[in-house]
């Protein structure tokens, strides 16, 4: 499709349509459902990374006052199948209650049902259990030797996933390029963390043998996944949308959560709900990120130009597998960041221990290869004494390269990254901030500029899945939207998934309005539940602007052609003789010719004497779009085209550091950012200031940390720091618009903006900040005592 | 094992409000689950989010660090009680939705409460003075630049239609 040059309500300031409703309070979170005669679960969770489970007394428990049920996981992995596997490892099979043994510390051993939450953790308290403690490992490098214990000994190994992709003369670049440097770049355990916990509420009816789940999800397949593992049929399961989800950014998969109170309610016949107090969250809730570290070597000449790079990537998925091994192979779509690299080698490892399992985190594993990447083009700069601009601005794609196919497959649809960096240094104004940084440093305190030029693929699609299991056929994922225009001309849009902030009822209200040319204000979104529903993917890997927006966009293009058809049947004369405006259509050249929005309608739900044949009554479209350039499986070395667009940022920041106590304040930030046409730019910058709040969090502040007994150490905010307002300094934005040639408007995805630069940004900074005393670091996140001691140690050196 | 429950009197929102409640009933449970107040939202529970963030005679504090017989002869405002008498939005509830100062509103009542009440005592905030007040409160959607701006646009509107 071509992208539009003008617009009435695309790029507009609008409000977004779900504003009123959480301003007043009047949201509706899960756990805000409350269903009669509900009861609540709490959960028993396991004190050890590793142990067997020999015995579970329940009795005194279910003598507690107002406890209904105690489940453990021998009946309930009896009657549930396992949920799904990603990757080929059949024996990693994955329960929301353990059975025999514990792989991790906070795991769940037992559910307890009760009248309230309050008397459900009271009984809890009372249940027994008895464990003879095994051995544990929680550094992936030792769970890869020979000798480390098994988190699944069924599986045979604690590998779950690796490959060794070679994309064009790799070693030969190696062979003859002037200079070569390698170093180890690690990516601490970080998450999104919502404010909002996981929750679920089920209800079993056994009249209809319906079970309705409102759940804060944000999961592709989730319906059909539930279904399997409790053994029904795909239509006995109802996912009712219609609930606010208070913040996901990847993480809210749910599942275990859902099979869990799912299959309560069906054994006990009464509505159960399950919301997980912080520590269920933090250390049996399944959502915690990449913990990864990346082998880096990059061959490159005298002039700056990288010829190859090779990147052995570790990751910890923790005890279970999910889909977590797939974020290892999302970002081979922009293996080579924004730079023209014509050789790469990617080892991908995904490796199981004793931790909290790994979920989807916001960007699916590109924000760790992109600051992997970005510390690299910074390592290369200061290897050759040149300016890391420059390093840039000789690797980048050009604008007229595109569109461009890089090593692993994939095809960038469009850029023009020199003129992103450009616009964000003149922004910044570079010079002064070199001038700032300089003045701070003769002050005697420490200071460092970082940038940034990453991308962000996005229109997510599942391609990796793929790529990474020959077993998965999965090809296509595709987004829908139904457009319902019902008697008296009001408009609706019927979407299929639940929403967690990023405004999908404005983005659909926007585009239909565009399309049909009627007043957004006036048009309602609504959310099918998972019966009614079309095929949807959910609102993962930065797609709805381009998916949800492409599937509207296309519904309402078959409303208008459909009210062109009423009017040249009843004009007798041809389509093309007739202009669609405002909702009438008229003949050309004669305004006066035309039938009206209102005569249109009505014609189409109640004349059907006027309705050319073959036409159906009534009036609503549905469309369902495959994701652009989806479809194909990859070459036999592991080409494929994973996600369709490609969005840029440029970030560029200053910091500084005081030297006495390591702490470092951001001092300046400004990010360019080029994704495409926004349909509102209003939303597209919130996420983008969110995702670099994200993003100082997991540079700076946050980590899941594990005990040497495979304890998480951080299961309180008091420990796991969420940056605030105080550490989250005044944010500048600067738009760029490359339209993608791909897309219905010229949108790309915009969904992890931020968050996918600001980690290697502020790594760069504190790096340029510590050069002067010739310490560096690598590793996330930079803590401050990291720093203090960086500095300490350097001190010290220059003491001896 | 049941428990003593407790007469507490508390004024919800402008309404006096009985109840018998246990000791150990926080004050956000009770707001959520008894009276049916779910606009109170429960982030952490230990007190470091703020999402359950409430005004006690003004002052912004934790519904989920409180229980509700401390609140007995006070006054509580939530989210709920921050609208126009005649139901419409506040100033400040109108800047958040104008400057796009949320996204999935679940911190979105907590925010509104702590910079409600900073703008009760300070009418016109420096931009330090606002992140101070919602120092408190976290939020993992927006990185806080357009909740900033809603306070600043609601104290210029505030000041407008004072004079």
């Amino acid at each position: 499709m071509r992208a539009m040059t003008s617009f009435r309500y695309i790029g507009a300031k609008r409000r977004a349509k779900e504003h009123p409703r959480f301003v007043s309070g009047r949201g509706r979170f899960v756990a805000d459902i409350a269903l009669p005669g509900m009861k609540h679960v709490a959960l028993v969770a396991s004190p050890h990374a590793s142990a067997r489970i020999v015995s579970i007394k329940i009795e005194k428990a279910l003598a507690a006052p107002g406890v209904l049920y105690v489940l453990t996981g021998e009946e309930f992995c009896a009657n549930t199948d396992s949920l799904a596997i990603g990757v080929d490892a059949p024996k990693v099979t994955r329960f929301a209650l353990a059975k025999d043994v514990v792989r991790y510390a906070g795991e769940w051993v037992a559910a307890v049902v009760a009248d309230s939450r309050a008397l459900a953790e009271d009984a809890a308290e009372r249940i027994e259990v008895e464990y003879e403690p095994l051995p544990h490992v929680i550094d992936p490098e030792a769970a890869l030797k020979a000798d480390a214990p098994l988190v699944h000994p069924a599986h045979g190994s604690n590998l779950l996933y690796h490959r060794t992709f070679v994309w064009g003369p790799v070693e030969e670049a190696f062979a003859n390029a002037e200079h070569k440097i390698a170093f180890r770049a690690v990516w601490g355990r970080s998450a999104t963390v919502p404010i909002e916990t996981f929750g679920v509420a089920a209800q079993w009816d056994a009249g209809t043998g319906i079970l309705d789940i409102w759940a804060s999800i944000q999961m592709p397949k989730f319906p059909d996944q539930v279904a399997r593992a409790l053994r029904f049929p795909g239509n006995a399961v109802r996912v009712h949308h219609d609930v606010d989800v208070g913040g996901s950014y990847g993480v809210k998969r749910g599942l275990k959560h859902a099979v869990l109170v799912g299959y309560l309610t069906k054994t006990l016949g009464v509505p159960v709900r399950f919301i997980e107090d912080r520590l269920e969250n933090l250390r049996g809730g399944d959502m915690q990120g990449p913990d990864r570290f990346f082998d880096m070597q990059l061959a490159f000449d005298t002039d700056g130009a990288i010829r190859a790079m090779k990147i052995r990537a570790v990751d910890d998925v923790g005890a279970y597998a999910g889909r977590s091994p797939f974020q290892l192979g999302k970002p081979v779509t922009a293996i080579c960041g924004p730079y023209a690299i014509g050789a790469i080698e990617y080892e991908p490892t995904s490796v199981m221990t004793n931790k909290t399992p790994q979920e989807a985190v916001r960007g699916f594993g590109q924000s760790p290869t992109n600051f992997a990447i970005e510390r690299a083009i910074d390592r290369v700069a200061r290897h050759l004494g040149m300016d890391s601009i420059e390093v840039r601005k000789r690797n980048f794609i050009r604008k007229d390269q595109f569109p461009y196919t890089i090593p692993s497959g994939s095809t960038y649809d469009s850029g023009d990254y020199h003129a992103v960096l450009d616009k964000t240094l003149a922004a910044i104004d570079y010079g002064s901030l070199v001038r700032a940084r300089d003045e701070v440093r003769r002050s005697g305190r420490l200071a460092g500029i970082g940038i940034a030029s990453c991308l962000e693929p996005s229109g997510g699609n599942s391609a990796f899945e793929v790529l990474m299991n020959p077993k998965n056929e999965n090809t296509t994922w595709m987004d829908s939207c139904l457009v319902r225009v019902d008697l008296s001309g009001a408009i609706t849009g019927v979407i299929n998934n639940s929403s967690a902030g990023q405004g999908h009822e404005s983005l659909v209200s926007t585009v239909l309005g565009e399309i049909l040319e009627r007043d957004p204000e006036t048009i309602r979104v609504v959310r099918a539940d998972s019966l009614t529903a079309l095929p949807s993917n959910s609102p993962v890997g930065s797609r709805m602007a381009i998916m949800l927006g492409g599937a509207a966009a296309g519904a309402a293009k078959t409303i208008k052609e459909t009210l062109t058809a009423i009017a040249a049947h009843n004009f007798e004369c041809s389509p093309e003789d007739l202009e669609y405006h405002d909702g009438s259509v008229n003949v050309k050249g004669a305004s006066s010719k035309k039938f009206s929005w209102d005569q249109l309608v009505e014609i189409a739900h109640r004349k059907f004497h006027k309705l050319p044949p073959g036409l159906e009554p009534g009036l609503q479209a549905k469309f369902v779009w495959e994701v652009p350039t989806g479809g194909a499986l990859p070459t036999p070395e592991g080409r494929i085209q994973i996600y369709p667009c490609y969005a840029f940022e440029a970030h560029v920041v200053l910091v500084e550091i005081d030297p006495d106590t390591g702490k470092p304040m951001i001092r300046r930030y400004v990010c360019g950012h080029d994704c495409g046409v926004m349909i509102n730019p209003d939303i597209v910058h919130g996420m983008t200031y969110g995702g670099i709040a994200h993003g100082i969090g997991a540079a700076l502040y946050e980590k899941f940390a594990y005990t040497e007994d495979g304890q998480l150490a951080s299961g309180t905010f008091m420990d796991y720091l969420i940056p605030s307002a105080m550490e989250v300094p005044a944010l500048a934005i600067v738009d760029h618009c490359t339209p993608s040639p791909l897309t219905t408007f010229g949108q790309k995805g915009s969904g992890e903006a931020g968050y996918l630069g600001a980690p290697a940004a502020i790594a760069n900074a504190v790096n340029d900040a510590l050069d002067p005393l010739g310490a560096s670091i690598d590793a996330l996140p930079i803590s401050h005592l990291a720093i203090w001691s960086a500095i300490g140690a350097r001190k010290g050196a220059a003491s001896t | 094992m049941s428990e003593t429950l407790h007469a507490v009197s508390v004024e919800v929102n402008g309404r006096p409000r009985s109840a018998r409640v246990p000791a150990r009933l926080s004050l956000v449970d009770w707001l959520r689950e008894d009276l049916f107040l779910t606009g109170t939202h429960v982030g952490c529970e230990h007190g470091i989010c703020g999402a359950c963030s409430v005004m006690l005679d003004g002052q912004p504090v934790r519904a989920c660090l409180m229980y509700v017989v401390q609140a007995h002869g006070h006054r509580v405002t939530t989210v709920e009680g921050l609208a126009k008498p005649d139901g419409s939005m506040s100033v400040l509830q109108d800047s958040f939705c104008e400057t796009h100062g949320l996204q999935c509103g679940y911190c979105t009542p907590g925010m509104l409460i702590a910079t409600q009440a900073l703008l009760n005592s300070n009418p016109d905030p420096t931009e330090a003075q606002i992140r101070d007040a919602i120092g408190g409160n976290l939020c993992r959607c927006t990185g806080y630049q357009q909740i900033v701006e809603a306070v600043q646009l609601a104290a210029e509107r505030m000041a407008k239609e004072a004079k």
